[in-house]
């Protein structure tokens, strides 16, 4: 009975999400099917449809009879740049990936070239406009809330779109060979007006606030896994000489791990929000990120992912660096 | 509690800070006794994981120095230094570390009398902010 149930909404759900990208998905499907079959690419690393209907799950297309498995739509949350990695990494030398990209995982790519570890010429980016993609994690209990007035699938996805959605200004990848359907419209508004509310608590507070959320994280490293820039091939947090920090779940040891890892990412984290939405226990870790990405560009005038050829932030200096904070 | 003394580190830069306390202590200029002194090759070599680590493990403070911009023995290691201190500030004053446990300053090797001034306003500093209480361990669970 209850698998019954769980089959007849999935069904119900995929429905809903064809009626709202459909024209989208069907030129996504023709555009990996030509790649493939041109030999421009040699796979394709895209969407499917998950278990559950309210997710997507990352595909691996190698042969032209699969494409029709491709869809693209505000499910498709997680960042596909660590697999288009992973598959260059076991595939021969000269093999092109192509790979589905929102503006965040375009940038992502992008950074990548930028620093060193993709070359332009291996990955063939197949842009996207993106909407915005729903956390599912608040996706569920809004959607079973008692009582609640039937809404369209565009209202109720407003309301659950990642908070990094919500303040993205890059909808579309900066770079791309291909683009599929119409670029999405990029929000307006102040991109850090999250940051800047926080900021108005007093360091007490923010700090009483980073304890209550820290304090939920399991050390399960979903964060790292999904981040598109997390590509050491050893973590500090796995290193043993030295060993950097504790690998407890304690506070101090949590607390030190995912500031290390904003700083670590500092002016190269894209903000795709892929390690919230892949957290377990749903810490909001894109603030500090927001941050620092904020101090970033005031400071050295540098947005991570926008050009194939600029000097990282942090790697790069000028002499006329601000440095009022110095003694 | 009045009698209370920081614990501060400090990471000096071997061919300008270092110096520089040096000449502080062969001029006799009194200075606070609350720093302890880890030489380094060059301020771009402080990892932000040293200043982390050292208020894990229970120091109040945290103090970074070396050449003034252009002076670096390595050219840029300064430079590099500065951007990275600059994002580390940032991130620890955000989530709530005070302002003033982890600072940062450029002491060239003449500049015995500025050491000695820098390190009695960072003692200073930290004194007012009482012991660290943010990002520290329970002592013994540190290594």
């Amino acid at each position: 009975m209850k698998q019954e149930n769980r089959q007849g909404r999935q069904e119900r759900q995929g429905a809903e999400s064809k009626t709202l990208r459909h024209a989208q998905s069907d030129s996504l499907t023709g555009t990996a099917r030509k790649l493939l079959k041109e030999k421009k690419a040699d796979l394709v690393i895209g969407y499917e449809r998950g278990s559950s209907g309210r997710r997507a799950r990352p595909a691996v297309i190698r042969e032209e009879k699969d494409v029709d498995r491709l869809i693209f739509d505000n499910t498709c949350g997680p960042s596909l740049v660590p697999f288009v990695r992973k598959a260059l990494r076991a595939a021969q030398p000269g093999t092109r990936v192509a790979v589905v990209a929102k503006g965040c995982d375009g940038r992502a790519l992008v950074q990548q070239v930028a620093e060193g570890q993709l070359k332009r010429d291996q990955v063939v980016i197949i842009g996207v406009g993106c909407g915005g993609v729903v956390d599912a994690r608040r996706r569920t209990p809004d959607a079973r809330r008692p009582g609640q007035e039937a809404s369209s699938v565009e209202r109720e996805a407003s309301g659950v779109l990642s908070d990094s959605c919500r303040r993205c200004r890059y909808p579309n990848p900066p770079v791309y060979d291909v683009f599929v359907g119409e670029p999405a419209e990029a929000r307006t508004g102040d991109e850090f007006a999250g940051v800047a509310e926080f900021e108005k608590l007093a360091p007490a507070d923010r700090w009483a606030w980073f304890e209550r959320e820290l304090a939920k994280c399991i050390r399960c490293y979903a964060c790292r896994n999904a981040c598109p820039m997390c590509y050491c091939e050893e973590c500090f947090v796995d290193q043993t000489n030295p060993q950097w920090f504790g690998k407890s779940a304690e506070r101090p040891d949590t607390t030190l791990f995912h500031l290390v890892r904003a700083l670590h990412t500092a002016g190269r984290c894209v903000d795709c929000g892929a390690c919230e939405r892949a957290c377990p226990l749903g810490v909001r870790l894109g603030l500090l990120n927001k941050r620092i990405e904020q101090e970033v560009r005031e400071r050295f005038g540098f947005t991570a992912g926008l050009s194939l050829s600029a000097a990282p932030a942090l790697a790069a200096y000028s002499e006329d660096d601000r440095q009022e904070f110095i003694l | 509690m009045s009698d209370w003394q920081p614990k501060i580190v400090a990471f000096l830069c071997n061919w300008c800070s270092y110096a520089g306390a040096d000449l502080a202590g062969v001029s006799r200029i009194q200075y606070p006794p609350n720093v302890r002194v880890v030489r380094v090759p060059c301020s771009g070599r402080v990892n932000p994981l040293f200043v982390l680590k050292s208020l894990e493990n229970g120091f109040d403070g945290v103090l970074v120095s070396g050449c003034h911009p252009g002076d670096c023995h390595y050219i840029s290691g300064n430079y590099i230094a500065r951007r990275k201190f600059a994002t580390l500030k940032t991130a620890l004053e955000f989530i709530g570390v005070e302002p003033g446990r982890v600072q940062f300053a450029w002491v060239s090797a003449g500049e015995g009398e500025k050491f000695a001034q820098v390190v009695a306003r960072v003692t200073d500093d930290v004194k007012k902010l009482g012991p660290a209480k943010r990002l520290v361990k329970a002592a013994g669970g540190g290594q």
